[in-house]
């Protein structure tokens, strides 16, 4: 039936299909589908990402990776990254942050401070509850807030995760085959140095007789 | 206890609650302080109700506009989000009420009083039930269009004085959308008191008594030409009201609000419920017109009261409305026009000539077929003929781009 005015009545019929579905259908769910969200919570994508946190090994105090070499800092478009380096009672410095905070009103999340970073210290959080009825204070993550463990990481986000985690034991097994290169070339220099040593001695004592006369 | 007067016995308990206090206290109780309070009474009721009304219309249209969209409206304040308009109320109260500096102050004042002020004087016509008319007026339908046509003066004083171009254009779109439905509301109107004989609201509803064939309620509705006025009368209260398809003239993404641009806090709620309310009054008008008001439409059904009946066909139109706004885009200006003009009006005529050859050839079942081709012919040529595009893609000038 085309008459005019038919399409009106296909339209509304529509509509109330779909609004009368919403409480029959047994479907309803396709029909309805926004998230309830505080009882109802989204299932983020892995790689989805809101601010950043420092990662520690074991423990929060000595398994922290973070160098304090800021260069995080200064890559920081925004500026949102503070950094103070550790020192002991006689002012040496450590190489690790006494203070590090990040200012999460300011930053914009560009995970620029994730790429630079060449200790695979700094990575993306993805909570994204973080409004609070403070403007100043709470807005400003210190280090303690930042800090969380590589169990956590693997959490969040496994495959990056185990990425970064197989990069760090290649370079830790690179390091060692460099170092044991290193020691063997210096074990081999050493014994050179000492053969060489020797020899010398044996040459000279040799060419040169004791001379306690001539100084005498 | 009957059910049917139960809303006049609670008037005639409080009244004679009231005589009985002054008797007490040994006064005599003059008629006119009766009167009085008997008016102020129904003042109070029908405010109440209409107000009720209008914040559950508020949360329950977001819902059903919700469901009919994949959503599912508020749900958050009170059991199903049923407080959401106490919420909404609290923010409108508390809201900064501003005043641009270059507006005209008294008048964008005046402007929400103006709008409000004949929205809640509309239902005072209105029949709810058996007996039940808070002013019986003889000519209660004129008194209707009347001051119905005063919002268009608010309208008009809201945009002028916000200093404002898109409060301007939209009150100017509002004027010349509300004149131009004006007419077809008017005239699908007349059909009705035409053919009841009378213009008084409940009269109207009187002639709509009874059940024709065995079968029909003698509704106008459910004759072709008081079907033809209906759906007029309906397209014209949707205009009247600015809702949805017809809601141009605060189109949001074309004029911000319209004339409601510069209204905040208070003033904005007042706007709103004026616009509410007027929009009940209208449907409880065409309810009365062409739904036969109070009336059931069988015999066996009249054991439920007369202003139940009136509720439900108000609540009915009330959803349609919703309905329609649920599923219509938003008319081009030009084509409101061209709607009102070039169908509207026309098939008004149309519709009052069917009403009086129903009329006249003995309101039978001959006269309902006359009345059907009557009605049907012209609507089948005008919807096929007037709306058809003279400026296809074929025959477009382009002025500059060639």
């Amino acid at each position: 039936m085309n008459f005019p005015g038919s399409g009106l009545i296909k339209g509304m019929w529509v509509t109330l299909v779909n609004g009368v579905g919403s409480f029959f259908d047994p479907q309803r769910s396709k029909r309805l589908i926004t998230e309830q969200y505080p009882e109802e919570r989204p299932k983020l994508a892995e790689a989805s990402r809101s601010f950043p946190f420092l990662i520690f090994d074991n423990d929060p105090e000595a398994g922290i990776r973070c160098t304090s070499c800021k260069i995080c800092e200064k890559e920081c478009p925004p500026q949102c990254i503070f950094i103070e380096q550790d020192k002991d009672a006689n002012g040496k410095l450590f190489r690790r942050p006494k203070v590090f905070n990040i200012d999460i009103s300011v930053c914009m999340s560009c995970q620029i401070c994730v790429e630079v970073c060449p200790f695979e210290s700094i990575r993306m959080d993805n909570i994204y509850e973080m409004s609070s009825y403070d403007r100043f204070g709470s807005l400003v993550v210190t280090k303690a807030q930042l800090l969380k463990s590589n169990e956590y990481y693997h959490g969040i986000h496994p495959t990056e995760a185990a990425t970064t985690d197989a990069r760090i034991e290649a370079a830790r097994i690179k390091k060692a085959a460099a170092a044991k290169v290193t020691a063997e070339k210096a074990a081999a220099a050493k014994a050179a140095a000492a053969a060489k040593a020797a020899e010398e001695k044996a040459v000279s004592e040799k060419a040169e007789p004791p001379q306690p006369e001539q100084t005498a | 206890m009957n059910l049917e007067n139960l809303p006049l016995a609670i008037l005639k308990a409080i009244l004679d609650a009231f005589t009985w206090c002054g008797a007490k206290a040994g006064i005599v109780v003059p008629p006119w302080a009766l009167t009085l309070v008997s008016i102020l009474i129904v003042i109070v009721a029908i405010l109440s109700v209409f107000l009720v009304m209008f914040a559950l219309m508020s949360v329950l249209e977001r819902k059903i506009l919700g469901r009919m969209q994949n959503r599912y409206g508020p749900n958050r304040v009170g059991p199903w989000g049923l407080f959401q308009p106490v919420a909404d109320g609290i923010k409108m109260l508390t809201k900064e009420d501003l005043v641009p500096r270059s507006a005209d102050q008294i008048v964008h004042f005046l402007a929400p009083i103006a709008m409000v002020i004949p929205a809640l004087m509309l239902p005072a016509i209105l029949p709810y039930g058996r007996g039940m008319v808070p002013v019986e007026l003889a000519s209660g339908i004129l008194y209707f269009f009347a001051l119905g046509a005063g919002t268009e003066v608010a309208v008009f004083m809201a945009g002028w004085s916000s200093n404002n171009k898109y409060s301007i254009l939209g009150a100017m779109r509002a004027i010349a959308q509300m004149i131009s439905y004006e007419l077809p509301l008017v005239m699908s109107a007349v059909i009705a008191a035409l053919v009841a004989g009378t213009l008084s609201p409940n009269g109207i509803v009187m002639a709509q008594a009874g059940v024709s064939f065995g079968v029909v309620p003698n509704w106008f509705v459910f004759t072709p030409w008081g079907f033809a006025a209906c759906i007029l009368f309906y397209i014209g209260a949707l205009a009247e009201s600015n809702r949805s398809p017809f809601d141009l003239p605060e189109g949001e993404s074309e004029l911000v609000a319209g004339h409601l641009t510069e209204y905040s806090g208070f003033k904005y709620a007042i706007f709103f419920m004026a616009e509410y309310i007027g929009m009940f009054a209208i449907n409880g008008l065409l309810v009365t017109l062409f739904l036969g008001g109070y009336q059931a439409p069988f015999p066996f059904l009249e054991w439920i009261p007369s202003w139940c009946w009136f509720f439900a066909k108000l609540a009915f139109v009330a959803f349609s409305m919703v309905w329609v706004r649920a599923t219509m885009p938003r008319f081009r200006i030009d084509q409101m026009m061209q709607f009102a003009w070039k169908f509207m009006l026309p098939m008004s005529f149309v519709a009052l000539i069917a009403a009086a050859a129903w009329h006249y050839a003995g309101r039978g079942l001959a006269a309902w077929g006359i009345s059907f081709l009557i009605v049907a012919v012209p609507y089948l040529l005008l919807g096929r003929f007037c709306f058809t595009r003279r400026h296809t893609v074929d025959n477009r000038r382009y002025l500059f781009s060639e």
